[in-house]
């Protein structure tokens, strides 16, 4: 039987990691996260958690103690949030390159400077192409069960894949909700201790992360990006068996809210998410045919999921939480790219909102909508690109 | 349906977010939805803090802040001349201050309630300290019946340990029948 806590998003990710038995945690405190890892520094020291907790001098330590537990055969768990998560930046490609399944939490927090310790997802966007697994959650309900999913997903054989399980800072990580707690027994019949196809061991020598030459590098690289591939399925399974198991699924790489007959949809990562619903809600209720997309899996992208459900859309927009200066919101790029290969394509913008930690309110989302309204009734976007928010004056 | 937003206001150190996770907790323990979350600032010993409690019957989505509070508990009322404490109270909604004061004293008047305690002198007697959380939410559970005392008591107990929990208790106890509708 579950049971039920009142707890925040960075606890819910701490009972995730108990649960999942991990057996290694290496960790550098930086806010929001550093609760994840006091929680977990207590449950280890109560022996509640049979784990080693490797105190280290830096984030980029903290990646190199989960690689090293990793490699002879550990689960290894880590958190970091923004100039952490950079300060790591090295140690993310090492890691993956070496196929080592580590599982991390990002509780996402601004860049700085300006110095800020607010939720956007520019430090977790800005890693996309390190070789990480990257899920975006919505609750901390959905934090617990994705860190576990997360580490079943990544140690798959066809997988051995890092994965991030990013958070919004405070919105989320610092947020008490009720969340209920799997029974051990629940998440042990669910994930099998990790026990990988080869190891560091003296008994059996072999090289890690060994150099190679332009004659097979690129074959390397290619084996990643077929690890990528398959991950959508992995997780469809592995979430389907959760939902065997613990009664609770999240739609798969991506969930499509009200959008069976929907002309305009919103695509959302992370908290916005909730605040979109009620927004998608009220707009159904006086009969507009709106609905929402919630991006739960940002690297692989899942391209065949989104044009399922976008190909009959008038208009689609993306809130992106992230800007690539001079360009778009990234996810904005990523959903024209995988929308641009159907013969018909909706109408798209890209909304960037709620950077620093400034709040994304119905008022803001409802603008958003009006805007695809608008652009479906015409066939016109007028704006592909807008900052919704904004003072409007530049710093 | 039930909806209740509260804003705490109080400074670093008085335990303003434990008060919020305290009454959400109370809630859920009671068949409610809430949310509890600080002000997501940089807090410090003696700044003004603040935190916020959502009480909900279904299960909540929007996570954006609180604009518009139905009610607003004040630890420490020397913030009256500091921060808005009233910026967006809808109106007929309430105050619950930690005074010795009226709220005429106080100069609080508008289209509102005002419940008032002396959680500063319970909390000394009681704790030994001027850490006056608890001892408020008992005068917020006595002047606005949104989560019963019984309900209190168990997550003070699940929170505290041994003889601290008790202490706590019987302040909460004491501000519940203290508590003055000024």
């Amino acid at each position: 039987m579950a049971e039920f806590k009142f707890i925040n998003g960075n606890e819910a990710v701490a009972y995730g990691v108990k649960l999942a038995r991990a057996g290694v945690v290496a960790a550098y405190p930086i806010t929001p996260q550093t609760k994840i890892v006091e929680k977990l520094s207590e449950l280890i020291a109560d022996r509640e958690l049979e784990a080693e907790f490797v105190k280290v001098e830096s984030e980029h330590s903290a990646m190199a103690a989960c690689l090293g537990a990793a490699s002879v055969g550990a689960r290894a768990f880590t958190a970091s949030s923004s100039q952490g998560l950079a300060y790591m930046f090295e140690m993310l490609s090492y890691t993956a390159g070496s196929r080592f399944p580590v599982v991390m939490a990002i509780v996402n927090r601004a860049m700085a400077p300006p110095w800020n310790i607010w939720c956007d997802h520019q430090d977790s966007i800005s890693c996309r192409d390190t070789g990480w697994i990257q899920y975006y959650v919505e609750s901390a309900q959905e934090a617990l069960d994705t860190v576990v999913q997360a580490f079943r997903v990544s140690e798959h054989p066809e997988v051995m894949t890092p994965a991030m399980v990013c958070l919004d800072a405070f919105v989320l990580s610092h947020t008490e909700e009720p969340v209920a707690i799997p029974s051990q027994d629940a998440v042990d019949a669910f994930l099998p201790p990790y026990n990988p196809p080869y190891r560091m061991d003296v008994e059996n020598p072999m090289t890690f992360s060994a150099g190679a030459f332009p004659d097979s590098y690129m074959e390397f690289k290619y084996g990643q990006h077929l690890a990528f591939q398959v991950v959508p399925r992995v997780m469809r399974e592995v979430e389907d068996d959760w939902e065997r198991k613990v009664g609770r699924s999240y739609g798969g790489p991506l969930e499509a809210y009200r959008c069976e007959d929907a002309e305009v949809a919103l695509v959302t990562v992370g908290t916005a998410t909730g605040t979109a619903r009620l927004v998608v809600d009220s707009l159904r209720e006086s009969g507009r045919k709106a609905g929402l997309i919630k991006l739960r899996l940002f690297r692989p992208f899942p391209v065949e999921e989104l044009r399922e459900t976008a190909r009959s859309l008038k208009a689609i927009g993306v809130l992106d939480r992230n800007l690539s200066f001079g360009f778009e919101g990234a996810v904005f790029s990523e959903v024209k790219a995988a929308l641009y290969g159907l013969p018909a394509r909706p109408l798209a913008a890209g909304f960037v909102a709620g950077l620093g930690g400034r709040d994304i309110n119905v008022e803001q989302v409802e603008q958003m909508y009006d805007r695809l309204e608008s652009a479906s009734r015409t066939g016109l976007m007028e704006r592909e690109v807008e900052f919704i928010g904004l003072k409007g004056v530049a710093v | 349906m039930l909806s209740i937003d509260i804003r705490w206001h109080g400074r670093g150190g008085q335990g303003v977010v434990t008060a919020a996770t305290l009454l959400g907790g109370a809630a859920v323990r009671e068949g409610k939805y809430a949310h509890s979350f600080p002000a997501f600032g940089a807090e410090r010993r003696g700044a003004p803090v603040m935190a916020f409690t959502k009480i909900r019957e279904v299960p909540l989505r929007d996570r954006s802040q609180i604009y518009a509070p139905d009610y607003v508990a004040v630890m420490d009322e020397t913030l009256l001349d500091v921060v808005p404490l009233l910026d967006g109270l809808k109106p007929g909604g309430q105050v619950i201050i930690n005074t010795r004061r009226s709220s005429g004293d106080l100069g609080l008047a508008g289209d509102f309630h005002v419940s008032t305690v002396d959680a500063t002198s319970i909390a000394l007697d009681k704790l030994g300290v001027a850490i006056v959380n608890t001892t408020l939410l008992g005068a917020v559970s006595a002047a606005t019946g949104m989560v019963s005392l019984e309900s209190l008591e168990s997550v003070i107990r699940e929170s505290f340990r041994g003889s601290l929990a008790e202490k706590n208790i019987d302040a909460v106890r004491t501000a519940f029948r203290a508590v003055k509708e000024a």
